[in-house]
């Protein structure tokens, strides 16, 4: 029963940090069916400036924090308006290689700046182990899910009731219709953009409080491909429940199976789902079928 | 005066080869792969054999993705499946060399034409993310099925012999490499004059259009996966052959994405664009290699740095073809030719 309760907090913490680099997938997605192979670059990145921010310059870690994000979405925008928007229209093919591309860039960048070795990271969040019921886990990884949580919520709200988030899902429902109602298009996706590279950024820094930054961080990239599958490429609440799921599913199956199976398990789901239901739990169902 | 290629008669547009101009261009070019070896050192050579084998394996990705449309990340894991087959099938079963590759080579066609199983009910990026965890499943399975593959051991693989010759330096390398590489460049050519490759194209420009018409998909696209699954597992083998050692790394998510990064930047849907591609990509890491060993006098933290270059530029020069010139290097070879071909009034 104690190891059920290590392996479900584990394996919660692992889905909501999944869930949260989901989030910012979807989100391009969305707004301008681009599929993002260089989300999990986007985590490295937050979680090396972060590192630098707290190491090198010896910030505290809530003005560290504020100006990582701000090199988050920074970033973001540069990418949307130096790579993505020269291939508005062009064949899906080029757009996945265009993000591949940029994932390599991107690793090479952070490689060159900060090296390739694994480093602990000056934890800004506490660590110490908290009981819960039987189990022991780290205080950090409570925090990651509650981090997760509130910015599941933020995220909703930003949706509901702000002017952007509002835009942003007219345009993923119609570009044209949005454009004739006077939304920006291209704003919109420099806001998806810059969006997806800030929560990544956060995910990425409470990875790192967690294991430390290195460069494996980058894998989270392919891990998200489960995820939104499962809950669906366009749906911000499948990206939460499929993160969780798969999270759970991971942690559950190396606990008790073994055998590394953990690090294959999601992939068979993987194809499962695009066979039986390739929209997920929650898509559109407006898949284009042969 | 000629003021481009026009084909008055079906025997011309038909033709393999469809110029005199052309016909010279493919003379000189196999009087240069035939005299090389005799001028090259070993490591230019080395290159030369790794361009081959890329090659043979960028032909095979691109039947499948340039031809038919259908985008696939998981070359790397059907290269495993070659590279261990013919491995396994030389060590364990001391099977000889050609003998092994052939069967390898039907192996992995079989094993895409399952994971092409998925290309029926899905498209575009849904495909793609299925064929991306067909890779990582394909090489889960080698890294942890010790009893067959050895896990994550290197598997050694002995020399292979021909005509009483053991070939293992690269000079004897070279001919079979070439060879090969030829081989599989003149059939894919035939390929796409057969109705199968029109097939193909046909389902890569309007899959629906393409089925009205009367053409299975089922069958051909299952055909076209097993087909290019098969050169791919060729190259596969011929790794496994040259190298002497099958290891998993050399197999992984990097190497599908190469592979892609080849034909996109050679030209999709063209062999001369492969073997573009393949050589490009391949001598690319070579140069800026050397580029960096030539400069360590006037930068000294070079070398240690050179990986994340090399990393960088491939990025780099994958987006920069994308948005420059989406048609590759063979547009750009086109080009020239046009430009000389219709000198002086060329704009």
């Amino acid at each position: 029963m104690d190891l059920f309760i290590q392996l479900t907090l584990t394996g919660l913490t692992n889905g909501a940090i999944l869930a949260l680099a989901a989030l910012g997938f979807v989100l391009i997605y969305k707004s301008s069916d681009v599929i993002n192979f260089a989300q999990g670059e986007f985590l490295l990145i937050g979680a090396y400036v972060l590192f630098a921010m707290l190491v090198q310059f010896h910030l505290h870690w809530t003005i560290g924090l504020i100006l990582t994000l701000v090199v988050a979405v920074g970033v973001g925008v540069a990418v949307e308006r130096l790579v993505l928007r020269p291939l508005i229209g062009e064949p899906i093919i080029s757009v996945i290689m265009a993000t591949i591309g940029l994932s390599s860039l991107l690793r090479a960048i952070v490689s060159t700046i900060w090296g390739n070795q694994p480093r602990a990271f000056p934890p800004f969040i506490p660590s110490k182990p908290v009981h819960i019921l039987g189990a022991t886990v780290g205080a950090d990884r409570l925090w990651a899910i509650a981090i997760a949580v509130v910015m599941l919520f933020l995220f909703n709200l930003f949706f509901t009731r702000s002017k952007e988030g509002i835009a942003m899902r007219a345009v993923a429902d119609d570009q044209q219709a949005a454009m004739s109602m006077g939304i920006s298009v291209k704003h919109i996706f420099a806001w998806a953009w810059s969006i997806a590279a800030a929560t990544a950024a956060i995910g990425g820094a409470l990875v790192a409080n967690i294991v430390g930054v290195g460069p494996e961080l980058a894998g989270f990239g392919l891990r998200v491909f489960p995820v939104v599958i499962l809950g669906g490429l366009d749906s911000i609440p499948g990206a939460i429940v499929g993160g969780l799921i798969i999270g759970l599913l991971e942690a559950y199956v190396g606990g008790y199976l073994g055998m590394g199976l953990n690090q294959v398990i999601s992939f068979i789901v993987l194809i499962i789902i695009l066979m039986v239901r390739p929209y997920g739990l929650f898509g559109q169902e407006i898949i284009e079928r042969v | 005066m000629v003021s481009g290629i026009f084909h008055t008669s079906y025997e011309s547009d038909m033709a393999l080869r469809r110029t005199p101009a052309q016909k010279i261009r493919i003379a000189l070019f196999i009087l240069f792969i035939l005299v090389f070896p005799f001028f090259a050192d070993k490591y230019t050579l080395t290159l030369a054999n790794q361009v081959a084998i890329a090659t043979i394996g960028a032909i095979g990705i691109n039947i499948l993705t340039g031809y038919t449309g259908q985008i696939s990340l998981g070359q790397g894991g059907f290269m495993a499946v070659g590279a261990y087959a013919a491995g396994l099938m030389t060590v364990r079963m001391g099977l000889p060399w050609w003998a092994s590759i052939v069967i390898a080579s039907f192996v992995t066609a079989a094993v895409g034409a399952v994971f092409g199983i998925p290309s029926l009910r899905l498209k575009g990026l849904y495909l793609a993310i299925a064929t991306l965890a067909a890779q990582e499943i394909i090489l889960w399975v080698v890294t942890h099925w010790k009893a067959l593959t050895g896990g994550v051991e290197a598997l050694v693989v002995p020399d292979p012999m021909l005509f009483g010759i053991r070939i293992n330096s690269d000079f004897n390398f070279y001919w079979l490499a070439w060879a090969l590489a030829g081989i599989t460049a003149l059939l894919t050519i035939n390929l796409f004059r057969t109705h199968y490759g029109r097939a193909f194209i046909a389902i890569r420009d309007q899959d629906i259009a393409a089925e009205v018409m009367g053409i299975d998909l089922f069958r051909y696209k299952l055909l076209a996966f097993a087909i290019s699954s098969f050169y791919v597992g060729l190259a596969g083998s011929l790794i496994a052959q040259y190298r002497s050692i099958v290891t998993w790394e050399r197999f992984t998510i990097d190497v599908s994405v190469l592979y892609l990064a080849m034909i996109i930047i050679g030209g999709l849907g063209s062999v001369s664009g492969s073997l573009f591609g393949a050589a490009f990509m391949t001598l690319l890491p070579a140069f800026l290699t050397n580029a960096g060993r030539a400069l360590r006098g006037v930068i000294p933290s070079i070398t240690a740095i050179m990986p994340f270059i090399q990393q960088a530029t491939f990025g780099l020069v994958i987006i920069l073809f994308l948005i420059l010139e989406p048609e590759g290097i063979k547009k750009l070879w086109e080009d020239t030719k046009d430009y000389f071909r219709l000198w002086p009034f060329s704009y």
